[in-house]
């Protein structure tokens, strides 16, 4: 019951990181619920079927088909997020200030929506194919669910959701004149430590091996198998042992979305096509 | 309204593309090869405990650790220590490869059974 219990929270707690701030970043949106609640749905169906189908994926890469998958899925999902930061950067105060008055302020919302519901989808799919393996697997050792295993998990999942919420809530205390910045700050680390952990599961599968020494060691201060190591990696991306490649990803991606979000800023006067 | 947001797509579209073909070329450039000089070593996990307990590896080089589980559960084969996560089902074989730079005793267990819990040394 325990390791259910233990294996269940760590990954609801994780993808809830990611879906409070999801929440958080679509306060006010109209429908942005939907999209969430989809994006969710998506990914629990999504976990299932990257469940079923693992021992297959193994194989696929000379037996590193995970790990190709997983950086794949990561680095869509870094897209996802910078699109959306861009996007945000360039309508993000317009569409705050019409969002109460025009109902196509939030139809336009909705492109940048699909690519949040996208990054919860991934979030979720990735963290519950761990779960649904672990609980399978649980299952079929002992020849079906145990009263004791749903138990755990429930209460794991409880757990795991308050998290989400908390962030939610903790966010959104922020005042909407300040919220704009963090959350785009958020975003900004969440895509530079996903991009980060994509050359991380490339680097296990020895695809990419250059600038493979380690930069420092911080193991000692905060080690990421801690819960709040565990916290900052998902949020910021924090590794207690990165090598060069994953520290230059790191920047650059963030450096990308800086640069990206300042060129798309739209003063008023200037045209979408000279931007 | 749609019309704008139509325009500014194609031209973020547009800005992106470049961007993600440098990325491409300088990862490829970068290094994008399967080392065949790197050290194999075998564990197996079997009754939920790794055979052989211990794994020894020279410093400074590329390590493949092939696992099989021959549990009848699902394993997770992970280190904090060396930094890697891989799901292996039962029956299966799966590889992770790793790069320890110094000499020490490194953990890995099985993240699903925690009683299974084995260590990679660098002399």
């Amino acid at each position: 019951m325990l390791a259910a219990l233990l294996i269940v929270f760590r990954e609801v707690f994780e993808a809830g990181l990611i879906v409070g701030i999801v929440m958080a970043v679509t306060a006010g949106v109209a429908r942005r619920g939907y999209w969430i609640a989809g994006g969710v749905t998506a990914g629990v169906l999504g976990a299932c079927v990257v469940a079923l189908f693992t021992g297959g994926l193994s194989e696929l890469f000379g037996g590193s088909g995970q790990e190709v998958f997983n950086a794949g899925i990561l680095g869509f999902a870094v897209l996802m997020l910078t699109w959306h930061n861009v996007w945000m950067s360039r309508h993000g105060r317009e569409l705050v200030a019409e969002l109460r008055a025009a109902g196509e302020a939030v139809a336009a919302g909705s492109k940048s929506l699909l690519a949040l519901a996208i990054v919860v989808a991934i979030a979720v799919l990735r963290e519950g194919s761990e779960v649904v393996l672990f609980l399978y697997g649980v299952a079929a050792a002992q020849g079906g669910a145990s009263w004791a295993m749903v138990g755990g998990g429930f209460i794991g999942l409880i757990l795991g959701s308050s998290v989400c919420l908390l962030t939610y809530f903790g966010l959104i205390t922020i005042p909407a004149r300040y919220l704009f910045g963090v959350t785009s700050a958020l975003i900004a680390l969440l895509a530079a430590g996903m991009a980060a952990q994509a050359i991380a599961f490339l680097e296990q599968a020895n695809i990419v091996t250059a600038l493979d020494e380690t930069v420092w060691n911080t193991s000692w201060i905060l080690s990421d198998s801690s819960f709040l190591g565990r916290a900052l990696h998902t949020l910021v991306g924090y590794v207690d042992q990165p090598t060069a490649m994953q520290v230059v990803v790191y920047a650059a991606t963030l450096g990308a979305i800086v640069v990206l979000m300042k060129l798309f800023a739209a003063p008023a006067a200037r045209s979408p096509r000279t931007a | 309204m749609p019309g704008v947001s139509h325009r500014v797509c194609l031209s973020i579209g547009r800005r992106f593309l470049p961007a993600l073909m440098l990325a491409a070329a300088l990862l490829s450039g970068g290094g994008i090869a399967r080392a065949d000089d790197a050290v194999s070593l075998s564990i197996t996990i079997k009754d939920h405990l790794f055979d052989p307990a211990e794994l020894h590896a020279p410093a400074g080089q590329t390590i493949a650790i092939h696992v099989k589980n021959l549990n009848t559960i699902v394993s997770e084969f992970e280190s904090s220590d060396l930094h890697f996560e891989k799901i292996v089902p039962v029956g299966a074989e799966a590889v992770v490869y790793v790069r320890p730079q110094q000499p020490g005793r490194y953990n890995f267990y099985d993240d699903f059974h925690h009683e299974t819990q084995g260590f990679l040394v660098v002399p």
